[in-house]
């Protein structure tokens, strides 16, 4: 039944999960961030179901972890955020990450190529470089890539909006030098829905902002079997203000909503889910957390296997990348970052995760230093090297706690699911700009709560000192890397075939027009080097672009 | 008892950049502080701002900026200031500012600054002082 609450207009408030026993007197109650009450002590008797103590690493339903071994057969991937300026700059500071051990790269991409306009574009101007990589053509991924074993190093390309062109030019480049796209492994984050929530980098509408995400779903099951084409984030939802369970469930919502997209071109289940990946925030409560992923590697598991009769163990995994926690750092002595990035850390290695891009410590204002970049690839080495995270899998296994709170946590990622269904459908709360309404609302209530001091922050709202003086330092833009950048897609244009460009363009248009999927077209176009945004153009005349709902309800 | 008109605050995204939850956070602390508010949404050119300013007639102009172009940005916006003949008495940006750039922003016509990191308190405060003297129609 749907009871919706006082002061709830977008009807997704969750409710408070009390404990059914009285405190001892003069104990206080104390809740996660997910609402859930805490006992000082639990016993025995909280694990209410008697198959916990017989659940293993590797085997369904996969609470302790996707893999038997784990971190004993190889330890999480590290995966810094990185990119900035051109292809070339980008290229030296992939380099020299991967001289200090990262074995994963995670690419970001400046604005305009996250929205679909070239170096060019008046609208780019002062915003080419500046947060990120900027990619006009093939020619700048091919640059970036250099000297780089794509066999070795996976790849995750954080692009949403574009990211049907960006998928393909990754494809085509790894072509162009020889590896074979059928064993090439790889992530694009490609999540659009929830871009409509936090982040920011949409620019079709909704219906056919889905449309494109399944056409790389299907072209990726087809032809690159072993590539990741989308990482559904409960990241940014909850950057935006949800609560961890919230996180999980709005995710799991969003990704069926592409399983059920791609569904419709007549893929199994098994052919293609077992590819999609997911990428989760670890700021937080550390035992929250690790119990959010334990239960939400669990009910990922079941919703795969009762819903959508997989039959595979790959396609019920949930694989992950854990990572980030910038709502969790603060301007206010920065420092106090790399100690909070360690218990992230320390959070994703007891949680299991597979992949882990930790944040860092300047990362809460700017594109990270290498030195604040190094520390935090060294803080999850001294982890794996010295604190022995990797020698045993899910330790926290069979905690009277943990079990109880990872029950919990799952059964109220089903009930935040249940309601979202109740209401409609992930889709339709976000285009009717309710979901966003609901989670900012939260962000405004967590910060009113840190100024008055009731959500405790150290070095914002207790132990400040009075040298306290928050500033920040920018990551430096050169002008010259504009410079170059454009005088690099001056020179592509001037020597490919004006030709072969405009009737990939055409084609291009007529694939999107029919409603067939668009990514043969986009791969002919990317190789014939059309840029991001004319091939963003013409489907901006055949789709439309989305209009922001405006929503600020009072709850 | 005064019937004095609310005053309004339009609060922008200008440029590409996407993080909004900061300016949405501003949104909702403006209105339970008693102001009109008039939220842009993402991706607004200098010049859709200004035409926006205009025909709300806003009071006060927020704009929130996060992706470090805050200075090309207040240098563009400050160029449309005379052509559309802004009434607007009060400028603020918000975001990731460095403290070297504050002196800069003012130098252009911004008259305040809160960085990252800025108490909702001290915004609508300031906002408050300000307009107090404004006489009301």
């Amino acid at each position: 039944m749907a009871t919706k609450l006082a002061g709830d207009p977008n009807g997704l408030r969750r409710a408070h999960v009390p404990l059914d026993e009285k405190l001892p007197p003069g104990v206080k109650p104390v809740f996660s961030e997910s609402g859930i009450e805490m006992k000082p002590v639990y016993t025995a008797a909280d694990i209410g179901r008697e198959g916990d103590t017989l659940e293993r690493p590797g085997q369904y339903p996969f609470t302790r972890g996707i893999h038997a071994e784990m971190f004993r057969r190889r330890p999480w991937t590290m995966r810094q955020y990185t990119g900035f300026g051109n292809a070339r700059a980008t290229n030296e500071r992939f380099l020299y990450l991967i001289k200090n051990g990262q074995t994963g790269l995670n690419v970001a991409f400046d604005l305009p190529t996250q929205c679909g306009l070239d170096s060019d574009d008046p609208a780019a101007e002062g915003e080419v470089g500046r947060v990120g990589m900027a990619v006009d053509s093939l020619r700048d991924f091919e640059v970036a890539f250099e000297g780089i074993d794509l066999d070795k190093i996976t790849v995750s390309l954080t692009i949403n909006g574009t990211a049907a062109i960006l998928i393909a030019m990754y494809l085509a480049m790894a072509e162009k030098k020889g590896f074979d796209i059928k064993g090439l492994r790889g992530t694009a984050q490609n999540d659009i829905l929830k871009e409509f929530v936090g982040r920011g980098t949409w620019i079709f509408p909704v219906e056919p902002s889905i449309k494109l995400v399944g056409d790389t779903i299907e072209y990726c099951a087809r032809h690159a079997p072993k590539y990741s084409p989308v990482s559904v984030c409960g990241y940014h939802i909850r950057e935006s203000g949800c609560d961890p369970v919230e996180e999980m469930a709005y995710a799991f919502c969003i990704a069926k909503a592409y399983i059920d997209e791609t569904l419709k071109r007549g893929l199994a289940i098994d052919d293609f889910a077992g590819r999609l990946s997911f990428n989760f925030n670890i700021f937080g409560k550390i035992f929250e957390q690790v119990c959010k992923f334990r239960g939400g590697r669990r009910l990922w598991a079941k919703i795969l296997k009762e819903q959508y009769a997989a039959t595979d163990p790959d396609t019920m995994w949930l694989r992950m990348i854990a990572g980030g926690g910038g709502f969790g750092l603060t301007i206010d002595q920065p420092e106090n970052n790399i100690m909070r990035g360690a218990y992230y850390a320390l959070i994703a290695a007891l949680a299991g995760a597979q992949t882990v891009a930790l944040c860092c410590y300047d990362e809460a204002y700017t594109i990270p230093s290498p030195k604040a970049q190094r520390i935090s690839l060294r803080t999850m080495q001294l982890l794996i090297e010295e604190m022995g995270l990797c020698d045993t899998v899910d330790p926290l296994g069979g905690s009277y706690f943990v079990e109880a709170l990872t029950d919990k946590m799952e059964a109220e990622m089903r009930r935040t699911m249940a309601r979202v269904d109740e209401l409609g459908g992930i889709v339709k709360l976000i285009a009717e700009g309710r979901l966003q309404d609901h989670v900012s609302q939260q962000a405004y209530e967590h910060e009113k709560k840190v100024e008055s001091g009731e959500v405790r922050k150290v070095g914002v709202n207790c132990y400040r000192v009075e040298e306290d003086e928050p500033d920040v330092e920018m990551h430096p833009t050169k002008p010259e890397d504009l410079a170059l950048q454009l005088a690099s897609l001056a020179t592509i244009k001037a020597e490919r075939s004006a030709v072969e460009v405009g009737c990939a363009l055409d084609r291009l248009e007529a694939d999107a027009r029919a409603g067939v999927n668009t990514m043969p077209a986009i791969m002919a176009a990317v190789k014939a080097y059309a840029t991001v945004g004319e091939m963003t153009k013409v489907l901006v005349d055949v789709y439309g672009r989305y209009r922001e709902p405006i929503r600020f309800a009072a709850e | 008892m005064t019937s004095a008109r609310k005053i309004k605050v339009l609060l922008a995204k200008p440029g590409l950049d996407g993080h909004d939850v900061g300016a949405k956070v501003v949104v909702r602390a403006l209105l339970d502080a008693g102001f009109e508010v008039v939220y842009t949404g993402l991706r607004k050119t200098p010049e859709e701002i200004a035409k926006r300013a205009k025909e709300e007639n806003a009071d006060v102009i927020g704009m929130s900026i996060l992706s470090g172009s805050h200075i090309p940005f207040a240098q563009r916006f400050r160029k449309l200031w005379d052509e559309y003949n802004l009434g607007t008495k009060l400028w603020l940006i918000g975001g990731n500012v460095p403290k070297k750039d504050h002196g800069a922003l003012k130098d252009i016509g911004v008259d305040a600054v809160f960085a990252t990191g800025s108490k909702l308190d001290e915004i609508v405060t300031y906002i408050k002082e300000q307009t107090a003297r404004w006489p009301r129609n």
